[in-house]
């Protein structure tokens, strides 16, 4: 392909490019997608992405329910959402058009496997018109391949059946797409030789349907659609193209490096958080132990009996899951010993929309547990963020001696962007020493241990099974501070609830404070949390390049609060809160700091755009 | 290591006052354990006592030993993360029969599938006694009790049962009225490598008093108790006058004198399937009819926690021990300067 690298000329540069692929589960868009994205990261530029697939694992071919998308934003500068409406859509079949066309820019370009517009596929996705063939498409720049034929017609000579070769189309689109966005080539023929190694066939035949597909567009006269995107001026450093579970799970082993004591994961399979089973299942040369529990109860009192032995318990799960671990919750909080729960939230409530996003658990991170019952919360903020928030969710369980709860969710959790990698020997230091000593004494006299005598941080002792002398019996009843013995004593009761509240408010006392980001002068401050970072900064600083005065601040803590937060809310007129729920940190803060917030909600299933977010605050500013 | 300490019951019992009712079961299965431990050769640090909730789940608070008093159903799951974690320790799992069959019962056969290295104790009296007497899932039909006014209409668990039906690797019953026999039945529960289960009847003296008194009763043993050694002929009665035979899989009560005792059922406690122990354990389905005691089944089998350990032990010698500096590098990655 060297020669049309060569006729760079004839190539038109753009900032960036936001491009949807669609086509049926079945035809391989999320690897597709994947590809493009790694060769784009490869090629230095700036990214994010949205993966968006069905529920079912193969829904009826062809249907509109069955069909898979996955969006990727590259840019030649510092991007964070994975765009508003894209440029390009690539439509594998009938029901992708019909359902991703609607998405697509103005006037934007589609490219489409004619092959697949036949009638029973149309009828499929409810065309009683072919949209090839009606006015369906004008206004667009429309490039159709007959991807499948040609798929076929390049396999012919390698000896693979026609039926294995049509399965190469994705690579035929992922090709015409190379082509006409001067991705290189390199990359994925790296990645096919790799992933098929020891599959001929499937080689050849990826490779082939690749070239075709490049082939076509420089024979097909597609030239003047060609753009391409810069590398994106990045801060110097060493790159990788991550999502957030994958992020999340390296952050729980550097913060196991971080504090010295193994990791334990109990879990039970539920979308879309298993990947951090897959991915911590993979480390057991870091010490990890993965345990796939029978089900969600028992994945948290495992990752809690771990915990009592001195590893650092963690339990992966989704709101459901949530709901189930309740009691165990209940538990760990009167035990007072490290846990945590990382809940990438979903769709809600029950089985919901169990592949798409949402952010509405957080009432129940806040409150889903009997009795008094308050627990840490940390939110991740973008895909690479969950590497940081997973650590600061094992030092505050691990410092404090208490159960935390760490949201992501499941945009975060599949989306991607590129990581400057950190420093390994700047990762934040997790000091954790097991109690040694015997710490009181008895009525008669004698040195004994008591497990609920406290530090400065009023956090207990940490004493684990094995260590001489210490033995003591913990449990869910009402103890006595100190010795930790049984007491239904009302003043005791009273003591410890109270207490219990305030060794967690005190986490706050050495949080940093929060940095407003925008114009400190002005009326209006965006409050946001979790995922919604990336639509929320994008959106601020267009609103600000258009003349608009708006701050904002993102919360990485949500229990307790950053010690600065109630000040700074009082500094501005007006406080909005874009939130994936009907309002709930809206409320929160509300009941906490009696602000007029006002949510901007979306409960759609989907992330929200700049673009939505720039309106609402603009009605606002208004 | 130094040697093991000697120690006496006194050393293993902790300073918290017992309050179990006054005559109920629980105390002598304490006394048995106590008076045991010092001759397990174990040392108490390393020794853990898990339990729910239920009176049985009192347990841990009067062992000197670590311990955790946690939720309803859920002790066999917080152990078997404790066991993964810290295969040095010796874990012990007490429950009542509410507490193990019913909230819990989930946790207790895939705890006893996995074969994770915990010595299970089941103290089953058939009732539920801490929240003041409503029939358990071991109940017999038509059991009166509060919730059950009109008798219960629930098929009752065995517990030996489910514990074979999950291929428990050690399964074993014993009663409250006899410490040798309790004693002799956690030794071999507590030395097995694996998920070791052991159902005690236990009398509730206030809500379910005399379940097992047909059975258990000094004068009525003989008759009513099945005692199961392992390589001996099936036995029992009075003057061993009747016995156990195996007939298509089935067990049979017979007398020794009508069949002949080679054709008895000689018991064999390792053998690899569970079908005959099984059928063992069907002979009573009440507490009125000779009942099986002793250990059922005690077989090898790998154990869970030695998996996992030997799973990452594989992992750093093909791997090399971590490296996380590399492991952020496992993707593609490229260079901005
Ligand atoms: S209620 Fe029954 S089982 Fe519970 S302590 Fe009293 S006698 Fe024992």
């Amino acid at each position: 392909m060297t020669d049309t690298v060569d006729r760079a000329d004839e190539v038109r540069e753009v900032e960036r490019i936001i491009i949807r692929f669609a086509g049926d589960s079945g035809d391989g868009m999320q690897l597709t997608g994947d590809r493009f994205t790694s060769a784009s990261a490869l090629f230095g530029n700036d990214l994010a992405t949205l993966p968006e697939f069905p529920a079912e694992i193969r829904a009826p071919a062809g249907t509109l329910a069955g069909v898979s998308a996955f969006q990727v934003h590259i840019s030649d500068h510092d991007i964070t959402t994975p765009g508003d409406a894209p440029n390009v859509l690539v439509a594998m079949n009938p029901a992708a058009l019909k359902a991703d066309l609607h998405t697509l820019e103005s006037g934007g370009t589609v490219i489409i496997n004619s092959d697949a517009f036949e009638e029973r596929n149309l009828a499929k996705a409810g065309y009683e018109h072919n949209p090839l063939e009606d006015n369906t498409l004008d206004g667009y720049t429309v490039i159709t391949a007959p991807m499948t034929s040609l798929t076929k017609e390049a396999c012919k000579d390698l000896g693979v059946k026609p039926r294995d070769a049509e399965r190469s189309k994705n690579f035929f689109a992922l090709g015409l797409v190379s082509w006409l966005y001067s991705r290189p080539e390199e990359p994925t023929m790296l990645w096919i030789q790799e992933k098929f190694k020891g599959r001929d066939l499937v080689i050849a035949a990826n490779e082939a349907a690749y070239r075709a597909g490049n082939a076509f567009g420089e024979t097909a006269e597609l030239s003047a659609s060609r753009m391409t995107v810069r590398p994106a001026q990045l801060p110097a450093g060493t790159y990788t193209n991550i999502n957030g579970n994958t992020a999340l799970s390296w952050g729980l082993i550097a913060a196991s490096q971080q504090a010295g004591l193994p990791l334990f994961l109990g879990s039970y399979p539920i979308t879309p958080a298993s990947d951090i089973l897959h991915e911590l299942s993979k480390h057991k040369n870091f010490g990890v132990r993965t345990f796939q529990a029978e089900d969600e109860i028992a994945a948290v009192g495992s990752a809690l009996g771990a915990s009592y032995g001195g590893h650092i318990g963690i339990t992966t799960t989704s709101g459901p899951g949530v709901a189930l671990k309740g009691e165990t919750l209940g538990l760990a909080v009167s035990l007072e010993l490290p846990l945590v729960v990382i809940d990438i939230q979903r769709g809600g409530p029950s089985t919901g929309l169990p592949t798409k996003t949402e952010a509405a658990d957080l009432m129940m991170a806040m409150y889903g547990r009997h009795g008094e019952a308050p627990m840490p919360i940390v939110a991740a903020s973008s895909p690479a963020d969950c590497f940081d928030a997973a650590i600061e969710a094992v030092r505050i369980a691990l410092e404090y001696r208490t159960p935390v709860m760490l949201l992501s969710d499941g945009y975060l959790a599949n989306g991607t962007e590129p990581w400057k990698l950190p420093d390994i020997d700047s990762l934040p230091s997790i000091d954790i020493e097991f109690a040694s000593e015997l710490n009181g004494v008895d009525s008669e006299g004698r040195e004994v241990y008591w497990p609920y005598v406290r530090n400065d941080d009023l956090a207990r002792p940490w004493a684990i099974p094995g260590t001489e002398a210490l033995m003591h019996r913990i449990g869910g009843i009402e103890k006595q501070d100190g010795t930790g013995n049984i007491s239904y004593d009302p003043a005791n009761h009273e003591f410890m609830v109270r207490l219990r509240e305030e060794r967690i408010l005190k986490i706050a006392d050495k949080l940093p404070p929060l940095e407003v980001m925008g114009d400190d002068d002005a009326d209006i401050l965006v409050v946001g949390w979790g995922s919604t970072w990336g639509a929320i900064t994008s959106a601020v600083g267009r609103l600000r390049s258009g003349g608009t005065k708006v701050a904002s601040v993102h919360l990485r803590h949500l229990y307790p609060f950053a010690p600065n937060l109630g000040e700074l809310l009082q500094r501005f007129d007006h406080v909005v809160v874009p939130e994936m729920n009907l309002g709930q940190l809206t409320k929160l803060l509300r009941a906490e700091f009696l602000v007029d917030a006002k949510a901007i909600s979306k409960v759609s299933g989907q992330p929200f755009t700049a673009a939505e977010l720039v309106t609402k605050i603009q009605e606002v500013a208004r | 290591m130094s040697a093991v300490p000697v120690t006496t019951k006194k050393d293993w019992s902790s300073d918290q006052e017992v309050r179990w009712c006054p005559g109920c079961g629980d105390y002598s299965i304490l006394t048995a354990m106590q008076l045991l431990m010092p001759e397990l050769e174990v040392r108490r640090e390393d020794t853990v006592f898990i339990s729910g909730i239920g009176c049985a789940a009192r347990f841990p608070y009067y062992m000197n030993t670590y311990g955790m008093h946690s939720i309803h159903g859920r002790s066999p799951a917080i152990a078997t993360g404790l066991a993964m974690a810290r295969p040095d320790l010796d874990v012990w799992v007490v429950g009542g029969d509410g507490d193990m069959l019913s909230i819990g019962g989930n946790h207790l056969i895939h705890a006893l599938r996995r074969n994770i290295n915990l010595t299970i104790l089941l103290f089953n009296n058939q009732i539920y006694g801490l929240t003041k007497g409503q029939y358990s899932p071991t109940s017999e039909v038509g059991k009166v009790t509060k919730s059950t006014p009109m008798g219960s209409i629930d098929q009752p668990f065995n517990p030996i049962s489910v514990a074979l039906g999950a291929e428990a690797t050690f399964v074993a019953r014993t009663h409250d009225m006899d410490r040798g026999h309790m004693q002799e039945m956690f030794r071999r529960a507590h030395d097995h490598q694996g998920s070791a289960i052991v159902e005690v009847f236990q009398n509730c003296n206030v809500f379910n008093d005399g379940a097992f008194n047909a059975i258990t009763k000094k004068d009525a043993r003989d008759a009513m108790l099945i005692n199961l050694t392992h390589g001996e002929p099936v036995r029992f009665g009075v003057d061993g006058e009747r016995g156990v035979m195996i007939v298509d899989g089935t067990a049979k009560i017979v007398d020794v004198a009508e069949v002949g005792i080679d054709a008895l059922h000689v018991h064999d406690e390792t053998a690899p399937d569970p079908s005959v122990a099984f059928a063992i354990s069907r002979l009573a389905d009440d507490r009125e009819s000779p009942t099986p005691v002793g250990v059922l089944r005690s077989v090898q089998r790998r154990e869970y926690g030695e998996s996992v350990s030997s799973q990452i032990a594989a992992a750093q010698d093909t791997k090399g021990p971590g490296d996380l500096h590399g492991l952020l590098r496992s993707l593609p990655t490229w260079d901005v300067s």
